[in-house]
């Protein structure tokens, strides 16, 4: 496609903001923050009506050979695309979040903003192995730094731990890179995507690619930098980590590990669904017991997290749509309700549950807003949470039944850990003098959660105008994996009467796994 | 005309809710009650149309596209046909009249808007229970009606024990959705859709094959029936699963009347009935509702028996009814669970309303050892809720006239004797049994109220009307644990006063439906396949077996009430001690009956504090002293340099390690790539 190099302009803009940020004072840095990243939602927009869901898969593509190995290859199919979009919309309201509650080092803050959102677009965007690699593992380091100078008491303890797990995963994911690219002769991702590898060396490849997105997931158990870093993260981080951080370990698996490696996925399956199921029940019932609300949160964004798992390796198309309904809805959803802590948090200045209480008294808007995020959080039809979750355990379903019933448990247990935090924050009386003077949103602050209000619900009502993008190429994924998927366990077989079952015919046509072994 | 029915009552919902404070609350209660009153009067047509035969077949008004994905397709569809014809009649006419109630009921509360507008939410998500056309629907309208529930029961906020309850509510209905969902979703896997009408039609094509389910092989239509039938159970408070339901009870009177006792609490045997050809094929899924419905009706009769406080005698007694409605479920009469959930609707709405009356009369006083002799302060109450009793008793004569509980109880009672299966048999006799101890605590509650001396000196409510004490306007106190046992006679020099006129005229109104909607409709429900058209399995066979059982099983109904009347009347009346002498003679009966026989005390301890204790343990045993010990802490000391590391970042050198990063990140890439050439 030629014409403006749309993708490099949405790379280059922030990060170019972000370097003249560092050279203004603090005003002018939030304004230059605010209009840059308006700007690349802007350009989202134009990305989402010009992208042609029946067209090619690569959309936007740029090529430009650098020195030394190197290409600035670029392109996205719909998959990426509203990942960017999810990015794009997400940023300006992390800006908007940080007007007033960040005060020191404002230029700075910002221009780390800017730069995490020019490689998150990179890491979507990137159609280059090493490329794809400097933006994934580069994201990082704003992150790190964002934790660490304006996070809370604990933030370097909560920085480091972050730094460690990361690394340990990037350095296997690296090693595996270069044998791919030794063996495939290739650099470029939709080659690679096509390559067949021995059935033996995806063992290893899945494996080592798998520490690095589990990681990033999170998945158990490897999450527990998560709670850390968000309890530690200033609320802007926390959207971010939530919103679009680890949407990049799931877009990882779709991206790497079940189209590159079809037969690895399908072996270390029930892997998977063993620590996705440890994963619902384990981290729903410690969000049960926490007392910080942030932590809370987090616990139960790895519990959600795990859904995007259960239906990704369902190896079927109501699971990977499902996993992806549920990457977008969990990034506006939990990202609401950090903004939603934030938004207490910056009155009373304590994330401790005890003292809050009886907020629909003195914060009407507020208390009405956080029970829309709470019901999205549990999934009530209607919002987006309940589209996604539903979708990936149909999809879970035809693979396992086993794995469906773990995960389904999900839903009594997210009932019970949001609704007990919802009651402890808004209901009752308020338990400390502060929590009963707090005044409701502000116009800023109404600002920043409506619109987020507003998508989860359009995604919970009219979900086809998030499904039509990616659903051409979720199509690619599941040919391409078709050869490898392994037969579900719920498979119908008849009695005295033979009317053809849809489950017989669909699901189990596919042959058992010939991989690996 | 459909769209209209639905969908107003969700734009009044949104009015009053956002815009409550702007326009006031007057507005606000008018748009709302307006909407539900305009839905009632397209509805009730509607009704009549089927029964008149110009609606036939029903028709489905499609909205729009809703989920999308390969073969799973659902849409926003409103489907009507005679079973939701006859839901959407007792949904629209409760629900106006519940809000015409609560104009009089909520007047002294600050939070009118707010009330208003969950109630027409709710209305809305029951509306779309009914009229789903896919299971994913019926599921949207489930959890609707679950949320509306929710944040009525916790209407006044304030109080813990309403957000208690409204939690568990919640919870314990997610408990059913938990098999509600996995139903939907076996149900796509074996028949390829989530549409209705579609499933209904493949149903019988699959009875008798197998399913892999859990390791197991199982018969696919009896897993997914008894999967589906869990979400019923919850819904519908049937045993296991009922314990949030007396709970419900802390939410505002009107919102018992509508929710919990004439629309949502029925949702579950709505949904028996609409997949009732799916139920067909599996006789064990059969035999499991019927005995768990039969179950219900004798468990919670029992527990009705002995409650004190007026209301939860009321929320047991649904309970119990829906009971009823499930066994006649599960012996394939749907005619005459959904004629007993239609006139149930409406002696059962007017027990609840009558009951706030009574409340409201007495000053939030809900203890009903602290009522007597009321008749006279407020007949227009004593008299509607005389019907009402006379209703939910069954008092009629057979093949001539009857109250509306009569046709409807008669039937059931009936057609689980005409079944002949043992299931049919036991649940026959648990039913007549509980008919017994129905008729005996309704008496009960009516010789309690509003007959004998007045008791309402011990009352401490009573105590501070009189003394001019102000308590909380918008207080029910549903908590009679601090009362004495024993309540000294005496009116306290209190003076009860009737409710006014936006109150009595709803109790009115549904007095005449417990009158007449026995008399004028039984031979619709239950004697016409060409009114239910295929909307439910109709059973001809059995229609026909029912007039054919002996005499002794159609006076069995009457012959029990007449043995709880007697009853009742002799504890009550004649000798008002004699209960007490009863309580003292069998403390363990009466306490295991008065605890609910220690459901909720049971749930604590198995389900509640385990998964508490888990949670901590895995939080601090699992996280913090294993993961996080042998990860992350763990390497640092491995390679020595644990402490060293630490110490350095804590001192701050935060830069020079991003910059470590950066260079890590390039050298790395480099690397990587010169080694890739």
């Amino acid at each position: 496609m030629m014409g403006l190099p749309i993708l490099s302009i949405l790379i280059l803009l922030p990060l170019v903001a972000g370097i003249i940020c560092l050279f203004v004072g603090a005003k002018a840095a939030r304004w230059i923050a605010l209009l840059a990243t308006l700007a690349c939602l802007e350009i989202a927009v134009d990305l989402w009506l010009l992208y042609n869901p029946e067209g090619p898969q690569w959309q936007f593509v740029e090529n430009l050979s650098l020195s030394g190995g190197v290409a600035w290859s670029l392109g996205i199919d719909g998959i990426a695309l509203v990942l960017i979009a999810l990015t794009a919309f997400l940023m300006p309201i992390c800006i908007g979040a940080s007007w007033r509650s960040i005060d020191k080092r404002v230029p700075e803050y910002m221009a780390y903003f800017l730069v995490m959102e020019a490689l998150m677009f990179g890491v979507f965007a990137a159609q280059d192995l090493f490329l794809f690699y400097i933006f994934f593992e580069g994201g990082l380091i704003p992150m790190y730094l964002i934790i660490g100078i304006w996070g809370g008491a604990e933030r370097i303890k909560a920085s480091y731990k972050f730094f460690l797990y990361t690394l340990l995963g990037s350095v296997l994911m690296l090693i595996a890179m270069i044998y791919m690219v030794l063996e495939a002769g290739t650099t470029s991702i939709p080659a690679l995507m096509a390559h067949d590898f021995p059935a033996g060396v995806q063992t290893w490849l899945w494996l080592a690619f798998f520490a690095s997105f589990a990681v990033k997931m999170p998945m158990w158990p490897v999450h527990t930098w998560l709670p850390d870093a968000h309890v530690q993260a200033p609320t802007a981080g926390s959207v971010i980590l939530a919103g679009v951080l680890l949407k990049m370990g799931g877009y990882g698996f779709i991206r790497f590990s079940l189209p590159m490696f079809p037969e690895g996925s399908a072996q270390f399956l029930p892997l998977v669904f063993v620590l996705s199921g440890i994963a619902v029940v384990y981290t729903s019932l410690v969000a049960l017991a926490q007392q910080d609300m942030k932590k809370l949160i987090a616990y139960s964004s790895v519990a959600h997290m795990a859904f995007v798992t259960f239906g990704l390796f369902a190896f079927n198309r109501q699971g990977i749509e499902g996993a992806m309904i549920v990457m977008l809805s969990h990034g506006l959803v939990s990202g609401a309700l950090f903004l939603c802590v934030g938004v207490i948090y910056d009155r009373l200045h304590t994330r401790e549950i005890a003292h809050y209480g009886g907020l629909s008294n003195n914060m009407p808007g507020y208390a009405l807003l956080f029970m829309l995020f709470t019901m999205a959080s549990v999934g009530l039809p209607g919002t987006s949470g309940f589209v996604g979750e539903f979708l990936s355990l149909v999809g879970t379903y035809e693979m396992s039944s086993w794995a469906a019933i773990v995960a389904t448990t999900g839903i009594i247990l997210g009932a019970a850990y949001m609704l007990y935090l919802y009651w402890r924050i808004c209901f009752g009386a308020a338990r400390t003098e502060g929590a009963a003077q707090m005044v409701d949103l502000s116009a800023r602050e109404w600002w920043l959660l409506a619109p987020i209000a507003a998508v989860v619900l359009w995604m919970g009502v009219y979900p086809e105008s998030f499904l039509r993008p990616i659903r051409a190429d979720v199509g690619r994924l599941i040919e391409r994996v078709e050869r490898a998927r392994p037969a579900g366990d719920a498979d119908v077989t008849a009695g005295k009467s033979q009317a053809a079952a849809h489950g017989v015919t669909e699901t189990h046509g596919a042959p058992a796994p010939e991989a690996g072994h | 005309m459909v769209q209209l029915i639905v969908f107003l009552p969700l734009i009044a919902a949104i009015i009053a809710g956002l815009f409550g404070r702007w326009i006031g609350k007057t507005a606000a209660k008018l748009i709302t009650t307006g909407s539900l009153f305009a839905g009632a009067a397209v509805s009730w047509p509607i009704l009549l149309s089927f029964i008149t035969g110009d609606y036939q077949g029903g028709f489905v008004e499609h909205v729009m596209p809703w989920i999308n994905s390969g073969d799973l397709k659902v849409e926003w569809a409103l489907r009507v046909d005679a079973l939701t014809a006859v839901m959407l009649v007792v949904v629209t006419t409760v629900s106006s009249l519940v809000h015409l109630y609560s104009w009089g009921y909520m007047e002294e509360d600050p939070g009118q808007p707010r009330f208003f507008a969950y109630l027409s939410l709710f209305s809305f998500a029951m509306l779309m229970l009914v009229t789903a056309d896919s299971l994913v629907q019926m599921f949207f309208g489930w959890e609707g009606v679950g949320l509306a529930s929710y944040l009525l029961i916790g209407f006044w906020y304030h109080k813990p024990s309403a957000n208690a309850a409204a939690l568990k509510a919640f919870v314990v209905n997610r408990v059913g959705d938990f098999g509600f969902s996995l139903g939907i979703f076996g149900t796509f896997l074996v028949f390829g859709t989530v549409s209705i009408p579609e499933i209904l039609d493949a149903a019988p094509g699959m009875s008798g094959s197998t399913i892999g389910f859990a390791g197991m092989r199982v018969d696919t239509m009896t897993l997914l029936c008894i999967l589906l039938f869990i979400g019923a159970m919850g819904k519908s408070a049937q045993l296991g699963l009922h314990t949030w339901l007396p709970d419900a009870m802390e939410g505002p009177t009107p919102v018992s009347a509508l929710i919990h006792a004439a629309t949502m609490v029925t949702a579950g045997v709505f949904m028996v009935c609409r997949l009732s050809p799916m139920f067909e094929t599996s006789e064990f899924a059969l035999n499991v509702v019927t005995y768990v419905g039969a179950a219900t009706a004798i468990f919670a009769a029992t527990v009705g028996t002995a409650q004190n406080d007026i209301k939860r005698v009321v929320a047991y007694s649904t309970c119990s009814q829906l009971g009823y409605m499930f066994f006649a479920a599960g012996v394939g009469a749907y005619d005459a669970a959904m004629f007993h959930l239609f006139t149930h609707a409406f002696f059962k709405a007017l027990l609840f309303l009558g009951s706030g009356s009574v409340i409201h009369a007495m000053h939030h006083e809900q203890d009903m050892r602290f009522y007597g002799g009321l008749r006279k302060q407020i007949p227009f109450t004593f008299w509607v809720m005389l019907i009402g009793t006379l209703a939910i008793t069954g008092v009629g004569i057979a093949g001539v006239a009857g109250f509306a509980g009569f046709w409807s109880k008669d039937a059931i009672l009936e057609a689980a004797y005409a079944n002949g299966s043992t299931a049919g048999g036991i649940a026959f006799f648990l039913g007549a049994l509980a008919a017994l101890l129905t008729s005996f605590y309704s008496w009960r509650l009516l010789f309690l109220t509003f007959f004998g001396k007045p008791r309402w000196a011990g009352s401490e409510h009573i105590q501070h009307a009189v003394h001019g004490h102000h308590e909380m306007p918008d207080e029910e106190h549903g908590d009679s644990a601090h009362h004495a046992v024993a309540a000294p006679v005496g009116t306290a020099g209190y003076h009860p006063h009737e409710s006014p006129w936006t109150m009595l005229l709803p109790i009115g109104l549904l007095a005449v439906g417990a009158v007449l909607a026995g008399q004028l409709f039984h031979g619709v429900f239950l004697e016409s396949p060409a009114f239910w058209n295929g909307s439910i399995a109709f059973n001809e066979h059995l229609a026909e077996e029912m007039h054919h059982v002996p005499m002794w099983v159609k006076l069995t109904a009457t012959f029990v009430m007449l043995v709880g009347l007697a009853l009742a009347w002799n504890n009550y009346v004649r000798r008002p001690e004699a209960a007490g002498a009863f309580v003292r003679q069998f403390p363990g009966l009466h306490a295991f009956v008065l605890n609910k026989w220690y459901f909720d005390e049971l749930y604590d301890l198995v389900f509640v504090r385990p998964a508490m204790w888990l949670g901590r343990f895995f939080w601090k045993r699992g996280d913090e002293q294993t993961v996080d010990r042998f990860g992350p802490h763990g390497a640092a000391y491995a390679v020595g340099v644990g402490n060293r590391v630490t110490a350095a970042l804590q001192s701050g050198y935060l830069y020079s390690y991003a910059f470590v990063m950066l260079l890590g990140l390039i050298g790395a890439a480099s690397w990587a790539i010169w080694w890739a050439r």
